[in-house]
């Protein structure tokens, strides 16, 4: 059950290799959290990451996840909730692409879109109803501001992120009442491997703040959280810049 | 539908039933014990903090329907009643009798099931100890679907009383009454400039009183640390009050102002509205008088005059934090009070009270020593990494934490806190092997 300060005992990571997502668990484990699901492509950095978090004390197990493959979220997601409540789901997969290749790529696009967006549409509702059927548990959606408004320079990558924006908004509307919390986070730049060698956008920000952030908005029971906050002023801004001066922003 | 404790923080949604005969009761129960359900609890007027009556994802069990006053004894001063009345019904129909609840806390408005189940205490308890103390017998449903009577000293009484409702759903109990001649109190004020003061003047005197209690203001600091209030009588004999109350010196008629509004803002409370009030709270106390005649409501119950009062900590709710350490432990709690008054919570409701004996209930809070109770908004930043420290000097001292206002407790704290954890866990796995009385509190702490 999470306490008073929306602090979970179960953790479940959807994108176990995610920085930001590590962070995150890392946080909450030297709080409260004493069950941690990573679930991600079997991979040697899910184990080491899984090994990280119990020496930590938690006790961190590994689940085979594939967010391409919709069908099977339904039976491996149901197996997670089968052995106990899961006090917070961290939705947190989602892949970069190359705007440049992809866009002489269609399928490679179309993969980014798929992960990004379907792959978070079903299990996002796999997970979200569980967390109904238990009556509490908050659903962290690691959405972008690349969301907010599709940018020359990643739309293709935008454009899946502000598809899984508007999809996880209308969820936790939907949700609204049932005990079950939603909460859309959208980092700006964060210094990830994901963002390795790419130059960095002004305001950007770690891992471990967006962490840092995303436990503050589980106490307060946020439901959309800017990392950095200014962030949010930013955006309402930049929202309602005409096309013709946004094409030519640097941004 | 979403449901909070009295604090309003984390809210879980499940399915409010609200019985209205024992064999709806029972119906309830079986319906909670099927296959793939999450179980239930009994609710009574949800002024337990915490998550102690919610059950996210099934069903929790409005009690308060339940609320029929079987007998009432009025030569020996015992009552027979269903779990859901209100201590604030009982006075109703008991002080004009001549008799009073035996344990009253800071509300009038929790049930007899809620006040069994927490083992409430009041300010008495130096004298009179805990609620269920005054309790004759119960009937209990348990998990099997069978009324089981519970008499006092049995093992299964003993669970019950301060086992958070999770050993079963209370239906009647039988409470022995206190005796009274008026509604009245007779109130002695003092106020304590700091806490060795207020320690001195609790331990001298407290024997004298039949209630005592002090309020203390957290938010001042350095010489002033602990500087308090303290308020202790007893029940006023009739030849104390004005000729003009005389005339029907049992009238229970306490006031009532409008209720707190829904949309109050977050942060009303801040270190400066607080420490405003404290300041002047203090000041408006007298330095020393004695024999004040107060309304019961005024004694006891001065926050039920504000339906809804949890309301003006906004929508982020509340914490409420009382602990207790042993007598001899007197260093723990003012480590406790000093850190509090250095970091500045900015706390109204804080009192210090001085417990007699503890109690037989196996998770009843009690023991000899000093609590302290204060209220925190959630939203303070830090709150929680602080309260865990305080916790670990609790823990320290020997000490416990209140299970009826927690909401947040480390697990792995609780049993040295409650040694009869074990005892209490192993009479629910025999006597309710699948879980069917469950609560968020239960599975939070696993209880």
């Amino acid at each position: 059950m999470k306490d008073a300060f929306g602090t979970p005992q179960s953790l479940l990571v959807l994108g176990g290799t995610s920085e930001i997502a590590l962070a995150t668990a890392r946080r909450l484990v030297a709080r409260r959290t004493r069950t941690v699901w990573l679930a991600g492509r079997p991979s040697p950095a899910l184990d080491s990451a899984a090994a990280q978090l119990r020496e930590m004390g938690a006790d961190a197990r590994t689940v085979p996840f594939d967010a391409l493959d919709s069908e099977s979220h339904e039976e491996t997601l149901g197996k997670v909730f089968a052995e106990g409540d899961i006090d917070m789901v961290l939705l947190a997969f989602g892949i970069l692409g190359d705007q440049a290749r992809d866009e002489g790529e269609p399928m490679a696009a179309v993969r980014v879109a798929q992960t990004n967006y379907t792959g978070a549409v079903s299990a996002g509702l796999v997970c979200a109803r569980a967390l109904q059927a238990q009556g509490h548990g908050s659903l962290v959606v690691l959405s972008s501001v690349a969301g907010e408004r599709a940018r020359r320079a990643n739309f293709i990558y935008g454009s899946s992120k502000a598809g899984l924006d508007a999809f996880a908004q209308g969820l936790g509307d939907a949700l609204h009442g049932t005990g079950v919390h939603v909460m859309v986070v959208r980092p700006g730049f964060v210094r990830s491997k994901m963002t390795a060698g790419l130059a960095e956008a002004p305001m950007a920000t770690t891992p471990e703040a967006v962490a840092q952030a995303i436990e503050t908005g589980l106490r307060r029971r946020s439901e959309t959280v800017w990392v950095p906050g200014t962030l949010r002023v930013v955006m309402s801004a930049l929202r309602h810049v005409p096309r013709p001066v946004f094409r030519r922003l640097p941004v | 539908m979403p449901v909070t404790g009295w604090g309003r923080t984390a809210p879980t949604s499940a399915h409010l039933v609200r019985p209205r005969s024992y064999e709806e009761t029972v119906a309830a129960v079986r319906e909670c014990a099927a296959p793939g359900r999450r179980g239930g609890i009994a609710r009574g007027l949800g002024r337990a903090y915490g998550d102690a009556a919610q059950n996210a994802g099934g069903a929790v069990l409005d009690m308060t329907d339940l609320n029929r006053i079987h007998a009432i004894d009025a030569d020996g001063g015992t009552v027979l009643c269903d779990a859901g009345v209100s201590l604030h019904r009982l006075m109703e129909v008991l002080l004009p009798l001549g008799w009073f609840v035996p344990v009253t806390p800071g509300t009038r408005y929790v049930t007899v099931g809620g006040a069994i189940g927490a083992d409430i205490h009041g300010k008495n308890h130096h004298v009179s100890g805990s609620f269920a103390r005054h309790v004759l017998a119960l009937e209990l449903l348990t998990a099997d679907g069978e009324v089981r009577v519970v008499e006092r000293g049995t093992e299964l009484f003993d669970a019950t009383a301060g086992g958070m409702g999770l050993t079963g759903i209370i239906l009647t109990a039988s409470i022995q009454l206190q005796r009274v001649e008026t509604s009245l109190m007779s109130v002695d004020t003092e106020r304590a400039t700091d806490l060795d003061d207020l320690m001195a003047r609790l331990t001298a005197t407290d024997h004298r009183y039949r209630y005592s209690v002090a309020w203390i203001d957290l938010l001042a600091r350095g010489a002033a640390m602990g500087r308090s209030v303290l308020t202790r009588g007893d029940h006023a004999p009739l030849e104390a009050l004005p000729t003009r109350t005389r005339r029907s010196p049992l009238a229970f008629r306490p006031g009532q102002l409008p209720a707190a509004p829904s949309f109050l803002p977050e942060g009303l409370l801040g270190r400066t509205t607080v420490g405003l009030f404290n300041e002047l709270w203090y000041r408006k106390a007298p330095k020393a008088r004695v024999g004040e005649i107060q309304k019961l409501s005024t004694f006891f119950h001065p926050l039920d005059g504000v339906p809804h009062w949890n309301r003006i900590y906004g929508r982020s709710g509340f914490v409420q934090y009382q602990f207790v350490v042993g007598y001899g432990q007197e260093e723990a709690l003012r480590r406790i009070v000093q850190r509090i008054s250095e970091r500045g919570c900015p706390s109204f409701l804080a009192v210090l009270k001085r417990f007699g004996d503890g109690d037989p209930g196996w998770l009843s809070f009690p023991m000899p020593g000093w609590t302290l109770a204060l209220d925190i908004p959630a939203n303070l930043p830090g709150l929680s990494v602080f309260l865990d420290e305080l916790d670990e000097e609790v823990a320290a001292a020997d000490g416990r934490i209140y299970l009826a206002k927690d909401s947040r407790l480390r697990p792995d704290l609780l049993s040295a806190m409650y040694p009869r954890l074990n005892d209490f866990r192993s009479l629910r796995a025999r006597l309710d092997p699948h879980g069917v009385f469950c609560s968020d509190l239960s599975r939070r702490l696993s209880l």
